[in-house]
This record gives C-alpha cells, structure tokens and sequence, in this order.
C-alpha cells in the first residue's frame, strides 16, 4: 500500500502523473439554490477554489416592462421580485412616486405601512431561518417557521386578499383599509409567536451540529460587505451598525423605540454564516417590538384621502432606498412628466449581495457551500428580475 | 457635503476636467475620460469617503446618448451624491469602476447586458441576466423584441 502511495507521489511530482481542477456545476435544480441558480464550482478535490455564479433563469426584463406600463401598474411587478417580501418591495416604489410627486400620505397609512412591512419582515424571515436549516439538514424548525408564518399570511389575506402577491400599497395610500379585527389578530400574532423565537433557539441557534456547521464558515470581513455593497444580514452579520430604516429614515420608523441588531463574536468568527442567521432571528424580535409600539398608537382615518386622481410625476428623477428583509432595496425612477416612467431601475439587495459568494466561499469544502448560499438568503425572483 | 459643495471640492482637485454641475437632481456630470480618476477620488478623499457604491444604472436618454448613473453613499459621513457619465450611442465606452467598488463588476455586466455600453478595463464583461447568444440590448429605446430566439417564439 505504502509502495503504490509513493510511486504515485513520485508520478505527481516528475510530471508523469497530473492532478487537475475539476468543474462542477451545483444547479440549476438544485434543492439548495433556493431556485434556478447555477454555480459553476471550479474545485480542488473537495476545497472550492472559484465559484462562477449563472443566473438570469427566470429573468422577465421588468423594468423594460415598466416602460410601457402607467405608474399604477408597475406596483404588481415590484410585488414579483423578492416575492416572500412583497410588502416592502411595493413600499420602496410608492415611496420613490410620492417623493417625486410630493404626495404626504395620511398617518393611518403610515402606520398599516410600517406594521405590514414589519410582519413581512417576520414572515420573510422565517422562510429564510427555515430554510437555512433544512439546508442544513435539519428539517423540523422549517416545519415551525412555516406554522408560523400561516399566521401573517392568513392576516394579509383578511386584508387584501392575497397571500403572497398583494398589491397592497399604492401610490398615497393603499388598496383597502385593514378588515375588522385587524389589530386584535396582530396583537395575538406576535403574542402567538414570541415563545416560537426561544423554541428556534432550543431547537436550532444553539444546536451543537447546526454550530459546528455554520460557525466560521463563509466569513465576510466587513471592509470587503462594504465594498461589495453587501447590504441587510450580510451586512449587520459582519458587525456593521447600518439599517435605513434609522440611518436614512423613511416612514414614521423613527417614532419607535427599537435596536439595529449586529452580529457578535459570541460564537465562532464575526461575519460567518451563523452571524448572518442569528441577525434574522434577532431581527424579528425587533419587528415585533415596532408592531407592538404602532398597534398602540394607530390612529383612526381614511386611507384613501391622499390617493391621487391621475398619477402623472412632473419631470425628474428619484433614488430611493428602503430595508427589505435582504437589504438595500432601491428604486432609480426617471419621469419625464408623462404617465408612464421613462426608466425604473430596481437595485435587489440579493443581486449584489450574491456577487459576494466567490470571495467568502473560496477555500472551503463542497458541504460548506449549501451553508454558505443559504446564509445569504437569496430570492431568485429579484436575483434575475 | 451637498452636491454643490462636493462639485466645488473636485472641479479645484482636477482643474484640467469640466465637471458640471446639474442641480435640478442634483448630481455632477463626469466627463468620461476622467471618471475612474474622480472615482478613486471620492473613495478616499477624507471629506468625502464615499465608500458604498448603492447602485449603477444604464440609461438610453433617447437622444442619441446613452448615460451611466452611479449612486454613491459614505458609511462615515453620512451624505450621498448622484454622479452621471454621458456617452455618444454609436461610441459607448467607458472606464470601469469596478476596481474602485467590487460591486460595480456585476451592475457594469447588467448595464453591458441590458443598455449595451462596453466597460474598458472590466475583468469579465459578459452577458449576466440574458443568455449568451441574445441579441440587441433590451432597454434600448430602439429595441425590438426578435421574432425567434433558437428556434423559440419570443413574443407571447
């Protein structure tokens, strides 16, 4: 055994025998890209040498879509990007059209706004934490999250109808008023749901195998997040004290006592994967502190008052940012005074926070690479837009 | 900083290029030749240390040019500015800024992909959301969707 272990060493190192790099390609079908992405892994054995990220599989040209529809209609595309966070993407574009137009919506709309996009932000959360361990191998917390988040979805649906593409915010103002009962059932919700965040640390946070496979793999200096405009998570994982919704105020945010969550050197590495997945899981006991400070304000009103007849900008163009469950998601809107948008640029946080994987993955075994792709929690539908 | 200020601020460093202002935006307007060197400058004049780049947009203004719009953001000091490039239809070339941000590597590739300027000095300008073999550059104003792609109708 020893003989043949030399010749073959003696092979490698005259030449005569040669090692080589090999190609492999996780995806398109793959359960662990969270959709149809493909990553070209260029491998070494077993460590990761180079990962080339293929996507655009479920590319549709939205924003050239956008073109020819009026302003009105583009909202129901922005619900399809980042579709686990519907609510927040149509936030980001009513809010680019009602600052080029100058529309202040009324107090009771801010405050549906704000309460549905923070249970958005739960319900989005959840499916990411859920995954996250499913990509793991760990398949009953998945099955907890998803109990859960019937709940928001049952409450979204009492509302607008829908469950998942609501269509929900408009420009100056929304859809429909919450239905009766609304508050009560949001307050039972987060009631509900706060034991599930201490069942999720039992269960998983602080399990030994989802540790040690999570814990220093896939770290992400926060110089280089910050360079690679790595935005939400991935940012606060790697230690960095930015969230819009204070460092660049929208809404009514800052009316509310919350903290911008960062990631720690608790366990493991600043910036590793289980960073990334504990800023969720601490973000969403932070949402439900903002829910619970706006149900006991939320004032009476109409919510139609601020809705405009014709929706037509007067020439001028927006960039305008708002935290979605993922990050920065921002909406570079041109009006040239007509109803229809000259250009509406979407900036997914997924989209750039994806181009990362090559410099955090490098180095690390093929297993490590579902960890790594689930911690940054992508959502294909705004990845390839 | 405002946009006039920072606009003051660069046009003293670099008195051999136009930089003009627009403030009805407001964002200053590069010439194209000088974009990677103001880049870098932004980035790490102490003033300034506009370390994020948000987002880098492809436009076709329709009048024969086409313009790249890049968002800029400093983590430090907390202001933000709009700069823009502006290059002739029928010569679009720029410098690449993607070794001033990592970021703008891909962002660069999808305005390639989808408004069809060429970034000189980018390490890898290839199509990112379409397929390879596409033709034409959807977001041009003057786009028309092919009749075939492969063999495929395209319009449903």
């Amino acid at each position: 055994m020893n003989e043949t272990l030399e010749s073959l060493r003696a092979g490698i190192e005259s030449g005569r025998l040669r090692t080589d790099e090999i190609v492999l390609n996780m995806g398109p079908q793959h359960p662990a890209t969270h959709g149809v992405l493909r990553l070209e892994l260029v491998l070494d054995g077993e460590i990761i040498l180079k990962v080339i990220p293929h996507m655009g599989y479920l590319h549709r040209c939205f924003e050239k879509h956008a073109e020819a529809m009026t302003y009105p209609q583009v909202i129901p595309y922005t619900d399809r990007m980042d579709y686990l966070a519907s609510m927040n993407n149509n936030h980001g574009f009513v809010l680019a059209i009602e600052t080029l137009m100058g529309i202040q919506v009324p107090e009771r709309v801010e405050y549906i706004r704000v309460i549905m996009a923070e249970l958005q932000r739960i319900a989005s959360h959840l499916v990411a934490v859920g995954t996250f361990g499913m990509d793991i191998g760990a398949f009953t917390p998945f099955l907890y999250c998803f109990r859960d988040r019937e709940y928001i979805l049952d409450i979204f649906e009492r509302t607008c109808g829908a469950r998942l593409l609501y269509n929900y915010f408009w420009v100056g103002g929304l859809s429909h008023d919450v239905h009766d009962g609304f508050e009560r059932e949001t307050a039972a919700f987060i009631k509900h749901f706060r034991p599930t965040l201490t069942e999720l640390d039992n269960l998983l946070n602080y399990n030994k195998i989802f540790i040690e496979r999570t814990v220093n793999v896939g770290v992400l200096p926060a110089d280089v997040a910050i360079n690679y405009g790595c935005s939400g998570p991935m940012l606060r994982g790697s230690g960095v004290d930015f969230d819009l919704r204070r460092d660049d105020a929208y809404s009514i945010y800052d009316r509310f006592d919350w903290e911008v969550v960062v990631g720690t050197n608790e366990v493991g590495t600043l910036g590793d994967s289980w960073n990334r997945h504990m800023v969720r899981m601490w973000e969403m006991e932070q949402s439900c502190r903002i829910i619970e400070q706006a149900l006991e304000s939320f004032p009476q009103g109409d919510i139609s008052e601020a809705i405009p007849k014709k929706i037509r900008p007067p020439k001028g163009e927006i960039y305008t940012r708002v935290e979605n469950p993922r990050g920065e998601l921002g909406y570079y809107v041109i009006s040239d005074g007509t109803v229809n948008p000259f250009r509406v640029k979407a900036r997914g946080p997924c989209f750039v926070n994806l181009s990362v994987i090559d410099e955090i993955s490098r180095g690390h075994l093929i297993a490590d690479m579902t960890a790594i792709l689930g911690s940054i929690d992508i959502v294909l539908g705004e990845v390839d837009r | 900083m405002t946009a006039l200020e920072i606009h003051t601020h660069v046009q003293a460093l670099f008195p051999e290029y136009d930089i003009l202002l627009d403030e009805d935006v407001p964002c200053i307007i590069v010439p194209v030749e000088a974009i990677r060197t103001i880049a870098m400058q932004l980035r790490d004049d102490e003033s300034l240390l506009f370390d994020v780049l948000m987002c880098l947009s492809g436009v076709d203004y329709s009048d024969g040019t086409l313009g790249v719009v890049y968002h800029l953001d400093s983590m430090k000091h907390r202001h933000k500015l709009t700069v823009k490039v502006i290059v002739p239809i029928d010569d679009a070339v720029l410098p690449t800024v993607s070794r001033v941000w990592r970021t703008a590597d891909w962002h660069e590739r999808e305005a390639f992909d989808l408004v069809g300027m060429r970034f000189d000095g980018h390490p890898d300008l290839r199509r990112i959301l379409l397929p390879d073999d596409w033709e034409g550059h959807p977001l041009r104003k003057d786009y028309e969707v092919p009749e075939f792609y492969n063999g495929m109708k395209v319009p449903y």
